[in-house]
């Protein structure tokens, strides 16, 4: 029994059964597929998350998105300025207690290389109803290049615990034809 | 030595049991117990205020809450009743005394302590940083020195763990390799070993940091080491469920593992490769290359995940050739179907396998996609899988195994033996749901950790889905379930442990059933004379059902919006 020691005491030199071994060839198999296939998406997938990414201040990141807003600012809205920044542009998004800032209006179809960083703590980017979740690091500024494909009105909801204000934090990218 | 060791002799299973281990399992045992009703407790408040309907707790208190919970039940009850089980699978199994109970006593006491203050501290209300306590969020000092004196108190366990093995070897109390329990336990030490050292090194100068020593702590550093803990601790569990799994079908109806070989190997997989799954939870984050990922999220091709592809089909396995040659040959399943449901030693167990297998198992593997993440980091679908492996896979074990301990260790008779009966049915259906709920509102997008999913008080408005507040309701109704087992549980092994009728030097318990070792079935293991195709056929269905679900994942993936 398991609870006892094995009765053969060489146990190691005992056969294994066809049933146990076929399984574990399949299952090393399944393996191999399934570690294949993350470096086959690189290839042949369009999802694939960017490795790329910057230590910056957080003074430094929130002047290069203040520099964005100056510039691009369309309208606002909640006292939010939503930016539309030119197509295939940087664009930068900062996350702070406890807001997305500021609004993006892009285009569909069109590439962007979103800037992501914090300003202070940790926070959780998460794209709705997308469902698309990348982790924001104050001191880290990530690089991702996103297409949008459809247009409509999205949520950014905050996803990581970042203090009593966290439920509150919500922004917007606005996606036009 | 001071005094020499006593030992009694088991009149169920003729192991020869040290007092003073004795003792200490107890002491562990009940200590974990309570230490789950509390954060059980505060599980319970979390789910009912994340039921929109009922909304229960104010927000500063639900994040109180929240903390709480992942602390006692992730951390305290389940280390502790491991440190139970590692006693029981050293001094007990291999007939030995537990070599410097006083050493055990004092990790107990750390334990203890660091338990109590870090509860305090975070009840204080200044410290709701979520169990991970991510920097620079900052808690008190007394939320990491508690952590840090708990984890000491359970590494002086561990070594009396290690100490215990040499001293049974040295004194040749059991002849020729340990159990394979035994050999689980040890794997589940040494990883624990690892966990604790991770932990060391960033928790220690988190603390410096906190009480203004230390100036910076990297953000991306310290979670980074801080998972090489967290999801560390979580393997611990897995090779201490699958060890109590062994046991349990050992004891309750004499199965013998199919393979020695095969299931050693399995656990040694572990060993080696499962303390790579910290890059788990670092798949979405910035400065991390995607080879760097693959290979650490995948432990190395799989090789974890094939160790407990092994075990789910071992296991039952074994308890198939059991009961086979118990007679129970008809069809594929009448071993199945005869097993003893009614013993919820064995109901659990079953159940625990079950459930680890298709919902912590199979979603945790999707998860740990390094694509399929980005569609789920974060989200509630994180919590599902994960109450899918700590609660419906080492929870319910480590209750169904309790069942076993109250008679065989405790001397007590179980009380409310009806109540037993229903128990682990009540909390793994209600755990199996919560996971399948969360899940299901991860995967529409509902955020982790986060009081208020209308977003009434945001400056922006945003609207989830309303088929994720219907999840969120059923998620709540499954959590009442799960409560009432868990209170069933309580009151079951409390009840008994405190006022349970004491069993006599010699006197066998009644229930639940517990054959005499000699029940143990003849020899298998050769590859002429097993037969287990309603295993395979278990496992058949398990495979399709993970084929399956993984690419639908991919398939939902390829929908979102191209990214690189």
């Amino acid at each position: 029994m398991a609870i006892t020691p094995p009765p053969q005491r060489i146990w190691w030199k005992e056969p294994i059964a066809k049933v146990e071994l076929s399984w574990i060839i399949i299952a090393f198999i399944w393996g191999l597929i399934m570690f294949f296939m993350m470096i086959y998406w690189h290839g042949a997938g369009e999802q694939n998350l960017s490795n790329e990414a910057y230590r910056i201040t957080p003074e430094r990141f929130a002047e290069k998105a203040q520099a964005m807003i100056d510039e691009h600012t369309v309208r606002e809205e909640n006292h939010f300025p939503v930016v539309h920044p030119p197509a295939g542009s940087d664009v930068y998004l900062i996350a702070r207690l406890w807001q997305w800032w500021p609004i993006l209006e892009l285009e569909k179809d069109q590439t962007y290389r979103l800037h992501l960083s914090s300003l202070d703590w940790m926070h959780g980017f998460s794209l709705q109803p997308v469902n698309i979740n990348v982790q924001v690091h104050p001191g880290y500024e990530m690089v991702v290049t996103i297409k949008p494909d459809q247009a409509g009105e999205y949520g950014i909801v905050c996803n990581e615990y970042c203090g009593i204000g966290h439920h509150m934090m919500v922004g917007k990218i606005y996606v036009i034809e | 030595m001071s005094k020499t060791t006593e030992f009694r002799i088991c009149p169920t299973t003729g192991l020869k049991v040290d007092l003073a281990a004795e003792k200490l399992i107890k002491a562990n045992a009940v200590v974990a117990v309570v230490f789950l009703a509390i954060g059980g407790l505060f599980g319970l408040l979390v789910a009912l205020t994340r039921w929109p309907a009922v909304h229960f707790l104010p927000a500063d208190w639900f994040y109180l809450a929240l903390t709480a919970h992942g602390f006692d039940v992730l951390l305290v009850w389940i280390i502790f009743f491991e440190m139970a089980v590692l006693y029981f699978a050293s001094a007990v199994l291999l007939g030995s005394r537990l070599a410097g109970p006083k050493w055990a006593w004092t990790g107990f006491a750390l334990m203890l302590i660091g338990a109590v203050v870090t509860n305090v501290v975070v009840l204080q209300g200044q410290s709701s940083v979520m169990f991970t306590s991510y920097v620079p969020m900052r808690a008190e000092p007394g939320f990491y020195l508690g952590i840090i004196l708990f984890a000491v108190g359970a590494l002086i366990g561990c070594f009396v763990f290690f100490g215990t093995l040499v001293v049974a070897k040295q004194e040749r109390t059991y002849e020729g390799s340990v159990p394979l329990v035994t050999f689980g336990a040890i794997t589940a030490a040494i990883i624990a070993v690892f966990t604790i050292a991770s932990g060391a090194i960033i928790l220690i100068p988190t603390l410096l940091w906190s009480v203004g020593l230390v100036s910076h702590i990297d953000p991306l550093v310290y979670k980074t080491i801080w998972w090489a803990m967290g999801h560390s601790s979580q393997q611990i569990n897995v090779s201490a469920h699958v060890a109590v799994w062994y046991a349990i079908a050992a004891m309750v109806l004499g199965a013998r593992p199919i393979s020695e070989k095969v299931s050693r190997m399995a656990f040694l997989m572990y060993i080696l490769f499962l303390q790579l799954a910290s890059a788990h939870h670092m798949l979405v984050e910035p400065g991390f290359s995607s080879e760097w990922k693959i290979f650490n999220t995948s432990y190395a091709m799989y090789l974890a995940v094939l160790g407990s592809m092994i075990h789910g089909m071992t296991v039952p396995g074994s308890i198939e050739a059991a009961q086979r040659a118990r007679g129970l040959t008809k069809g594929l399943f009448e071993w199945l179907r005869k097993a003893p449901w009614g013993n919820p030693a064995f109901a659990g167990m079953f159940m625990s396998l079950v459930f680890f297998g298709f919902i912590g198992g199979i979603s945790g593997v999707v998860m740990g996609t390094e694509q399929i993440n980005l569609i789920m980091h974060n989200t509630l679908y994180v919590p599902g899988h994960f109450h899918g492996t700590v609660v419906a896979g080492t929870t319910l074990a480590f209750m169904a195994i309790t069942y076993l301990l109250v008679p065989l260790i405790f001397r007590r008779e179980l009380m409310f033996q009806r109540l037993a009966r229903w128990q682990p049915y009540l909390f793994g259906i209600g755990v199996a749901g919560i996971s399948v709920f969360m899940m299901g509102a991860g995967t529409l997008g509902v955020s982790r950790r986060h009081w208020d999913m209308t977003f009434a008080d945001a400056q922006l408005p945003f609207d989830y889905p309303s088929a994720a507040f219907l999840m969120m309701g059923l998620n709540g109704i499954f959590a009442i379930l799960a409560a009432l087992g868990g209170i069933l549980f309580i009151v079951v092994v409390v009840g008994s442990v405190f006022f349970g009728r004491k069993l006599g030097i010699d006197e066998k318990p009644p229930y639940p059933e517990i054959p005499p070792a000699a029940a143990a079935v003849a020899e298998h293991g050769s590859a002429g004379t097993l037969k287990i195709p309603g295993t395979a056929m278990l496992v058949g269905i398990f495979f399709v059902a993970f084929v399956l679900y993984y690419f639908v994942n991919w398939k939902y993936l390829s929908e979102v919006w191209p990214l690189s």
